[in-house]
């Protein structure tokens, strides 16, 4: 069963909201930790799987959220479509950079998607005339799928939760693929896999577009479920929480990341209340986790629990997933 | 048009030698231990906000400075300490969210301590402008320089004239050997982080006076020594000087000729130009990699 | 590329002509010539530092050769890159272990058949059924080469689990999975015990048999002495000497060099 944890997930997203009717925090927050899942999960792909850090993930998201935003209120697009000009503009943008940008490694990386994050928000920030500036753009209409506006907590839960899980199934099903092979083949050994003929480059490039269109269609789902888009959601903090969610799960596991989007959105609110700790949280959570389960909490956890159950039942510890 | 450009020139080379001061940071932690420490701003921030908080506390300032910047040295060596050390040998990516991390962290402490309000420094000789040639210069740029020049030529000598420095190059170098021949590695490390956190926080003693210091001032001015040191190519400290001042030169520049909202990107586009096209930096040297 | 054509056996398989390569002030590589016939085990061999390993980061695509040339199945490698020369038909192994140690054996090995099959990445993400048809093909390629190599009853576990010694097996295997016409193993008896030394030395004349020209770099001497059809010396980057194994053991200046000594290397 490939997928029996991708349908164990899906049963429980579904039988939520019917557990607890009316229930704003499943709503409200099961569809803003959704969300996180899509851009975690993208971000995994590249991350985990090619090994490519990125701390500029939260542009791509801005461009999907701009693009959606100013095609619906200064053009009249009909969502859906405005949704797909999006799609393409972060896929475009991703693939023009992607070639120049994948060849650094390490803090080089780092340095040039930072670069690009900080680029793109100054350029947010800027470009009043389209995108309203620092104020940011209001007035976004509701998500049209073919006739079905999507409106009210719990329509947006259920929207976001289906996107959520075609994020998770497409990323399963690449993962464990010749292409997916052939990323983890380049985090392994860039050399090794050059000399088993994948063109590394292209399987960067690869990683980084399709990391990029999870980001952008996450971005145009918040730009219509919020109906309100602003730098802020798109900086380089933003960008760093991303990461932080990939790596809190555990890198190269898809639900890794779907566990440490959850996870870091649940933390998120419920430091509401203490807000001025939730960066003390946010940094000493960030550090302890990498210093002392560098593999990620859901990783290193199934494998402790892995440990302990053949360590009870005295045979060898299967491969792992 | 000239004069302008001269006060460009002036408020770049102010700023640019602050980028140095957190560059050449950046550069002696590379140098000893791999590491990017993405918390260096933050060492800045510290810096700045303790000084004022002393100040205000009564302390004169050269007391308020003193001890401002022991604070911060002692910051950086907890830091190496209980988050680097016990890291040690993790991947590039692991280190990078540690001290991501730390950063955080830092700028968490800072906001419980002094809130989310500017605090500004009272500026060490009065705000009178001085005129030279075209330009009007503040005293405190004149201090940010002479400052910055004493500091970097005081880094050259202790690595080129001191055993300590030369011990802390021969670690960068390689520090098995280094080990082997006797140096503690260790020390070495905890010296490294002391000292970048003592530039960062003089570092940010100098500016506090011009820009105004809160909780989150060392976000932009860590990203800005951290390009500072990716264009000197990063690992060379000297390099690192370089490239801080050439990106404020820059900055100040594409501030004043193109628009001042649009400086940040400007900065960061060149730092990309400069990774596409010389990525090993622009006083860099090469490496080729072994299979 | 499966079904080999038949050659004229005048025309050597690799045909490398006064290459250089240098690094800084060090010649790696001070022109070197040589030549392959298919259907060979063509050793080069040479003290520590000789430039073998670069000769084959040169063939391989890895470096970029200041001069020569290299022509392959009468092809010119030379200003390729490797994943192009692999798909020529050149596979090879490393001699700093190059596995990809965040996947198991079978995995390890369906990268090595990369090239023996398309996979479309948005096929692949909607699991297309052709997807299912292909995985299946995939790893049923991977185990044969498994099989080969004696690995099979490996498939499952992860990599970095297995003992140094199959690792360096996982390699030919995954190497092999390119159902490659060129096969360069650089050092693979370093580390191993004598069993599976002796082990080694059959696996790489039933890859000869099979059809593969190898290329071996070796120190092991009797291995070297016992398997390869011909050798080649270098020396500081140069050709030091050539011939068939008999050839090089009576040549006085190799001995002199670098066999040290008259020792007889009968296995
Ligand atoms: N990437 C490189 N950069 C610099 N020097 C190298 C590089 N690769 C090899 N060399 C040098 O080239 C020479 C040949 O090395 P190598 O081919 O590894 O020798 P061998 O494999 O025969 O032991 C050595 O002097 C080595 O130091
Ligand atoms: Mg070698």
């Amino acid at each position: 069963m490939r997928l029996a944890g991708f349908y164990a997930f899906a049963a429980a997203v579904a039988l939520l909201p019917a557990l607890f009717p009316d229930n704003y925090f499943v709503v409200v927050i099961g569809a803003s930790a959704g969300l996180n899942v899509i851009l975690a999960v993208g971000l995994n792909l590249l991350m985990g799987y090619a090994g490519q850090i990125s701390l500029g993930h939260a542009a791509f998201f801005g461009v999907g959220a701009y693009a959606s935003a100013i095609l619906t209120t200064r053009f009249g697009w009909p969502s859906l479509l405005a949704l797909a000009a999006g799609l393409l503009a972060a896929g475009l943008l991703a693939w023009g950079f992607a070639r120049p940008i994948l060849r650094l490694r390490g803090h080089y990386l780092a340095m040039a998607t930072l670069g690009f994050g900080v680029i793109a928000h100054v350029v947010m920030v800027q470009a009043t005339h389209w995108t309203g500036g620092p104020d940011g753009l209001a007035g976004i209409p509701p998500l049209n799928v073919l006739g079905w506006r999507v409106e009210g907590d719990l329509q947006w839960y259920g929207v976001i939760m289906a996107a959520m899980l075609l994020a998770v199934w497409l990323s399963l099903n690449l993962v464990d693929s010749q292409v997916g092979r052939a990323l983890r083949a380049v985090h392994g050994s860039e050399f090794a896999a050059q000399m088993m003929g994948v063109d590394t480059a292209r399987a960067k490039t690869q990683a980084f577009v399709v990391s990029a269109l999870f980001a952008a269609f996450a971005g145009s789902l918040f730009a219509h479920q919020q109906a309100f888009v602003s730098p802020d959601s798109f900086n380089l903090a933003v960008s760093v929480e991303l990461v932080t969610m990939v790596v809190l799960g555990g890198l190269a596991s898809t639900f890794g990341a779907v566990c440490g989007a959850i996870a870091l959105t649940l933390l998120q609110q419920g430091l509401v209340v203490f807000e001025d700790y939730e960066m003390l949280v946010h940094g000493a959570l960030l550090m302890a986790v990498m210093i002392f389960m560098p593999q990620g909490l859901f990783v290193g956890l199934t494998q402790a629990v892995r440990r302990l159950g053949s360590a009870l039942v005295g045979s060898k510890p299967p491969a792992a997933a | 048009m000239p004069e302008q450009l001269f006060q460009f020139l002036v408020t770049g080379i102010t700023i640019g030698s602050l980028y140095a001061l957190v560059g050449l940071g950046f550069a002696l932690i590379y140098n000893a231990s791999d590491v990017v420490n993405f918390a260096q701003g933050e060492f800045v921030m510290l810096g700045a906000m303790t000084a004022i908080a002393l100040l205000n506390a009564g302390l004169p300032l050269l007391v308020a400075a003193v001890i401002a910047t022991l604070l911060t040295v002692g910051v950086g060596l907890l830091l190496e300490r209980f988050a680097i050390e016990p890291a040690a040998g993790a991947s590039v990516v692991t280190t990078i969210i540690i001290t991501i991390g730390a950063a955080i962290f830092l700028r968490g402490v800072a906001l419980l301590l002094w809130g989310k309000d500017f605090h500004s420094l009272k500026p060490f000789s009065g705000d009178a402008p001085i005129q030279i040639g075209g330009a009007t210069v503040l005293p405190q740029s004149l201090w940010v320089l002479g400052v910055t020049v004493v500091l970097v030529a005081l880094v050259r000598a202790f690595f080129n004239r001191t055993l300590l420095g030369k011990a802390l190059l021969a670690c960068a170098f390689n520090r098995t050997a280094a080990q082997a021949v006797g140096i503690n590695v260790k020390v070495m490390l905890r010296l490294a982080y002391g000292l970048s956190a003592g530039l960062g926080a003089l570092a940010g003693i100098l500016i506090a006076p011009i820009t105004f210091s809160s909780y989150e001032a060392g976000v932009m001015l860590g990203l800005k020594g951290f390009s500072a040191a990716i264009v000197g190519g990063i690992g060379n400290p000297m390099g690192a000087v370089a490239g801080g001042v050439l990106l404020g030169v820059l900055e100040a520049l594409g501030a004043g000729l193109v628009s001042s909202g649009y400086k940040d990107a400007i900065a960061f586009l060149f730092v990309l130009m400069v990774l596409f096209f010389e990525p090993t930096g622009l006083f860099g040297h090469k490496a080729s990699e072994r299979v | 590329m499966t079904a080999l054509p038949p050659r004229a056996s005048s025309l050597p398989l690799l045909a490398v002509t006064g290459l250089e390569q240098s690094f800084g002030g060090v010649m790696a590589l001070a022109g070197v010539s040589f030549q392959v016939a298919e259907g060979l085990i063509y050793a080069v061999i040479g003290p520590n530092g000789a430039g073998k390993t670069t000769l084959f980061n040169a063939l391989c695509g890895f470096y970029q050769p200041s001069a020569g040339s290299i022509r392959f199945a009468d092809r010119e490698l030379l200003g390729l890159p490797p994943y192009r020369i692999a798909a020529r038909g050149v596979a090879r192994t490393f001699q700093n272990l190059q596995l990809f140690f965040n996947m198991t054996v079978i995995e390890n090995v369906m990268v090595g058949c990369h090239l023996r099959a398309k996979t479309h990445l948005f096929a692949a993400a909607l699991r297309l059924p052709g997807i299912r048809r292909q995985e299946h093909q995939l790893r049923a390629w991977a185990m044969e080469a498994l099989e080969l190599c004696e690995l099979a009853d490996r498939a499952g576990q992860p990599a970095s689990a297995l003992p140094y010694g199959l690792m360096k097996r996982v390699e030919i295997a995954r190497a092999l999975a390119a159902k490659p016409r060129l096969l360069l193993l650089d050092e693979p008896a370093a580390g191993l015990n004598d069993t599976e030394t002796l082990a080694l030395r059959d696996l790489i004349a039933r890859i000869r048999d099979s059809g593969v020209t190898v290329l071996l770099v070796e120190h092991h001497m009797p291995l070297v002495m016992g398997v390869s059809d011909r050798l080649l010396v270098l020396d500081y980057g140069s050709v030091l000497a050539e011939g068939t194994p008999a050839d090089i053991q009576n040549d006085a200046r190799v001995v002199a060099a670098y066999l040290g000594g008259a020792v007889s290397y009968a296995v």
